[in-house]
């Protein structure tokens, strides 16, 4: 036990000497937090429109008027033919072009049916269906008309709509397996490209604790990362934590477990650092920021991509980190997922020291 | 110039015989584009939502048929009460509520107009509203529809009415498709990855394995040796853009409208650039274990901010601006709007000088960056 | 006497606070071999890096082939071979390939690098593996390859960081040969190693102690002053003054 110890001396002095890995290791989430936190939204505002008013009277004014008087719209030009829509929509910048024809004020005063023509740029489908809407609305409003239905929306757990909620149990998911993940391997098969691994195994030591000293410091670095992105999102975004602390920290270590587990089972595969980085890149870090509910609805995915979504242990982990950070459920509404982590742990753990022992004997 | 291209020779050589360079060309865009464009989507369709039903009538009965038949919505639950539905919710298993209150069907024929209310599970803040802006589409669609066929009257209102008809007309992707507007994005993310990552190991690879060393102690001048190396990750790059388009087109369809010579002049400029990033990480860093964490560092940074996901619009200010100083949201605006919309060249003037501009801080940088004599 | 194609005065490096390389002075004389002793974390390393012009002095100057140390690196590398204790040819280059490299970067020709690398290697003996990948050979064949890479352009100079490290006496021996023929050819031999018997083959040799030169003469003059009866002795005699530990 006490040349683990030793061991473990030596991997905290490996990394805490190399400065810039280290800052970088500590800064990573921090920067993460606040990106993910600030600037990414689909919030959409202030879009640049343009307008060709052939109708030219005071009602369509008021129209544009009231229109811009929202934060969703700005109208940056005015036209004069709708022929050059299509020039001002392939330098990008203009995401609608409306036109009010030139008799749509009589029509108005006539009683008649008015078409509002919206020429949209739908290359961002969602964008323009948005922008859309909301046009539909502004336009109901001119014209007077009360809503028919008088709609109460209620945002649970997250009244303000803040993208830090969605963001944060992503990002503690995607920090814990870049760091447990990809470090563990790629320093590990770092020894073996360097022959360093070979005299430590000859040593009269235990090849398990050589293994699993190398693990402890990313372990400790993965704690200290899971506290700041919790600081971080409580002080700087308000993010509260309504479960127990001690569950999210117990969810936390089984994650971090799977995570180092994975590593130690990608350096047993991986004869070069290359190879271990590309494998952890591709295997593990590009499912867990697509298919693990990090920036996209798992619902939302095609039924095959859904199953894929259900092995990468991402998945479970954000999934009960949502359900405690922020709905603030207990043991009783998550222990299903638990164990399905749980599973997935021990058995990463088992092949990886299986493999391990077979590639020493 | 004898001496360049003996390093090109060698360069050329070593990236061939690389397997996992090989693999990568290959797999890397067939992943991305057969996997990507179908997770990376914010086309909501088929979001779980309990109806709560309090009102038992023919037209809460006809409001949730409608909801059930969109293809926005899948009905999970109906009939029961709201805390029934609540729980649903903290299981994961609905995102939206919607209850009808009791008299719903008699306030609309009677006031026309009744009271709805929707809840939602906003921990996914973007699915919340999106999801609950829809739900608003098909309940003012639902009310359009009675006062078509003449159920219900609209409310009298205290000024002036007009039948405002806004028909909007969808270009460039009629079909609302997300997918297309998707692949252009990830075309950029491939060339970038390629660049990026591969050259950021390169040199420190070198570091490790103590050949840099034999190089800085000979008489090479060290633009050649850059310059070498920059040459076989453009080919690979242009190579990698190439195979990505023909996937789109067989996967999705996807033609570029713009010109394919516009197209990949900007590519085979941004590959210098993102090419001269790796390399002046890869000077930079001591392993390939640092390198490998700056490269990923910067590059989720890029990419984040680059509004492949999320719009660069939709930022607050102060990220608008650090947008600028990202060659990422160049390129993915200009291939969105090549492949989306056919922009010319001309159209594309401004961002094609920002991106030129990167190359050479980038190129310049990692030559007077990597000092022979440490 | 022949000329200096090496000298230094006052050469010193300093990383931070500590002084690596401490104000030594020496020359070496064209065609000789010249043996840099000392324990391991001496600074021999140090010291040849800056005359290789791969690390600047912090202070004191000197001049390889005519050429200042700290100015002129770029023509001191024209003029110099150098192979380092860590094996540096490609690995993932063949044999042929790694000599068409490494002589292409010196400037010889196409044609009279093929014509060369058939000679050299069957002299070496090591025509059957000029299609081999370098990874591929023992460690004793690397080394012999990656001398006779270092000497392939015809330096002035060569310049040998631990060359023999981890192999048997009798590749080490056979190692020598290649040094000794290289002298033939009027090459000069700069050469650090760890090993007292590789000493007694040096026309001169220096022993640094703590990044100071302590002693500097031919094997034969040192071990008389020293009364010892080999370098190793001699080297141990000197060693003993170290204060600083190997690392």
């Amino acid at each position: 036990m006490k040349q683990f110890w030793a061991f473990v001396n030596k991997e905290f002095l490996h990394i805490f000497r190399d400065r810039q890995t280290i800052l970088i290791l500590l800064l990573m989430p921090v920067v993460q937090v606040l990106l993910f936190g600030f600037a990414i939204t689909t919030d959409i505002q202030n879009s640049s429109v343009v307008v060709l008013d052939e109708c030219q009277t005071a009602e369509s004014r008021a129209l544009l008027k009231e229109i811009e008087s929202g934060s969703y719209f700005d109208i940056v030009q005015y036209i004069q033919s709708d022929r050059d829509i299509d020039a001002i929509f392939k330098k990008g910048k203009v995401k609608i072009g409306i036109v009010i024809p030139k008799d749509w004020s009589r029509r108005i005063g006539a009683g008649q049916e008015a078409p509002l023509q919206l020429i949209v740029d739908a290359s961002n489908p969602n964008e323009a269906s948005i922008l859309t809407g909301y046009l539909q609305g502004i336009a109901a409003q001119f014209a007077g008309l009360e809503p028919v239905l008088d709609v109460e929306t209620r945002m649970l757990y997250n009244p303000q709509l803040k993208s830090a909620y969605t963001f944060v149990p992503g990002v503690i998911g995607l920090v814990l397996m870049l760091i447990c993940t990809l470090m563990t391997s790629v320093s590990i098969v770092r020894e073996k490209e360097t022959g360093t691994m070979e005299v430590l195994l000859v040593s009269p030591s235990k090849p398990l604790y050589i293994i699993f000293s190398k693990t402890i410091p990313y372990f400790v670095i993965a704690l200290i990362n899971i506290v700041t992105i919790i600081l971080l999102s409580m002080f700087v975004f308000g993010v509260p934590i309504k479960g127990s602390i001690a569950l999210l920290f117990g969810v936390s270590i089984t994650y971090i477990f799977a995570s180092l587990a994975l590593g130690l089972l990608i350096s047993t595969v991986s004869s070069t650092q290359q190879i271990a980085m590309i494998i952890s890149l591709m295997g593990l870090m590009l499912p867990t920021v697509l298919l693990a509910g990090l920036l996209f609805p798992i619902e939302n995915m095609p039924m095959p991509l859904q199953w894929a979504s259900k092995i990468v242990p991402a998945t479970w982990f954000i999934d009960m980190t949502k359900a405690i950070m922020i709905k603030g459920l207990g043991i009783g509404l998550i222990w299903k997922q638990w164990l399905i982590l749980l599973g997935m742990t021990v058995l990463f753990i088992g092949i990886s020291v299986s493999r391990f022992k077979i590639r020493l004997s | 110039m004898r001496t360049f291209l003996f390093l090109l020779e060698k360069e050329f050589k070593q990236i061939l015989r690389n397997r996992i360079i090989l693999a990568m060309i290959i797999a890397l865009p067939t992943i991305q584009l057969a996997i990507l464009p179908h997770a990376a989507t914010y086309e909501i369709r088929h979001i779980n939502l309990a109806v709560v039903d309090a009102d038992h009538s023919t037209l809460s009965a006809e409001l949730t048929a409608k909801l059930n038949a969109s293809r926005y919505f899948n009905l999970v639950s109906d009939g029961t009460s709201y805390e029934d539905a609540l729980e649903l919710v903290e299981d994961g298993k609905a995102h939206l509520i919607l209850e009808i209150p009791p008299h719903f069907e008699k306030d609309l024929r009677l006031a026309s107009k009744a009271g709805l209310m929707i809840a939602v599970d906003a921990v996914d803040g973007t699915m919340g509203s999106i999801g609950s802006s829809y739900l608003n589409q098909i309940l003012q669609s639902f009310t359009a529809g009675l006062v078509a066929r003449g159920e219900i009257a609209y409310p009298e209102a205290a000024g002036p009415q007009a039948r405002i008809q806004v028909i909007p007309q969808y270009r460039y992707n009629t079909q609302l498709d997300y997918k297309t507007y998707m692949v252009p994005g990830i075309l950029v993310m491939l060339l970038t990855l390629v660049g990026g990552i591969l050259a950021a190991l390169n040199i420190v690879s070198e570091k490790e394995q103590g050949t840099l060393e034999q190089i800085n102690v000979s008489p090479v001048p060290k633009q050649s040796y850059l310059l070498a190396k920059v040459i076989p990750f453009w080919i690979i790059g242009l190579l990698t853009l190439a195979i990505g388009l023909l996937i789109a087109r067989f996967l999705y369809g996807i033609v570029p409208a713009g010109s394919l010579l516009t197209l990949y002049t900007f590519a085979a400029v941004y590959v210098v650039a993102f090419t001269g990033f790796g390399l002046l990480i890869s000077v930079a860093a001591k392993t390939q274990q640092q390198s490998m964490f700056i490269a990923f560092f910067f590059l989720l940074i890029f990419f984040l901010m680059g509004g492949l996901f999320t719009p660069i619009s939709s930022m607050p200010y102060w990220a608008q601006v650090i947008t600028w100083f990202n060659p990422t949201a160049y390129l993915i605006d200009v291939v969105r709007l090549i492949v989306m919309k056919g922009s010319g060249f001309a159209d594309l003037v401004p961002q094609f000088f920002c991106i030129l501009g990167f190359a050479v801080v980038f190129n310049v940088w990692a030559i007077f960056g990597y000092d022979k004599t440490a | 006497m022949p000329e200096a194609v090496i000298k230094v005065e006052n050469l010193t490096k300093r990383f931070g606070d500590f002084t690596a390389v401490d104000h030594i002075s020496f020359e070496v004389r064209k065609g000789e071999i010249f043996g840099f002793l000392g324990a391991n974390g001496a600074g021999k390393t140090t010291a040849m890096r800056m005359l290789c012009g791969l690390s600047r002095p912090t202070e004191g100057h000197g001049t390889v082939a005519g050429f200042d140390i700290a100015r002129q690196q770029e023509q001191i590398k024209k003029n110099i071979g150098y192979m380092s204790q860590k094996f540096s040819l490609y690995n993932d280059l063949k044999v042929w390939e790694n000599i068409r490299l490494f002589a292409g970067i010196y400037g010889m020709k196409p044609k009279r690098i093929a014509a060369k690398t058939d000679e050299l290697l069957n002299r070496l003996g090591f025509m059957a593996e000029k299609n081999t990948f370098v990874e591929k050979l023992p460690l004793g064949w690397k080394q012999k390859l990656a001398f006779s890479v270092a000497i392939f352009h015809e330096p002035q100079i060569v310049f040998l960081d631990e060359p023999t490290g981890g192999v048997d006496p009798i590749t080490r021996r056979q190692f020598w040969e290649l040094i000794y023929e290289a002298v033939e050819q009027g090459i000069t031999v700069f050469v650090t190693t760890h090993y007292m018997d590789e000493a007694e083959y040096c026309d001169r040799v220096s022993i640094m102690v703590d990044g100071r030169i302590e002693a500097l003469d031919s094997p034969r003059e040192l071990k008389k002053r020293m009364e010892a009866r080999s370098m190793d002795e001699v080297f141990r005699q000197l060693a003993r003054k170290a204060r600083r530990s190997a690392d």
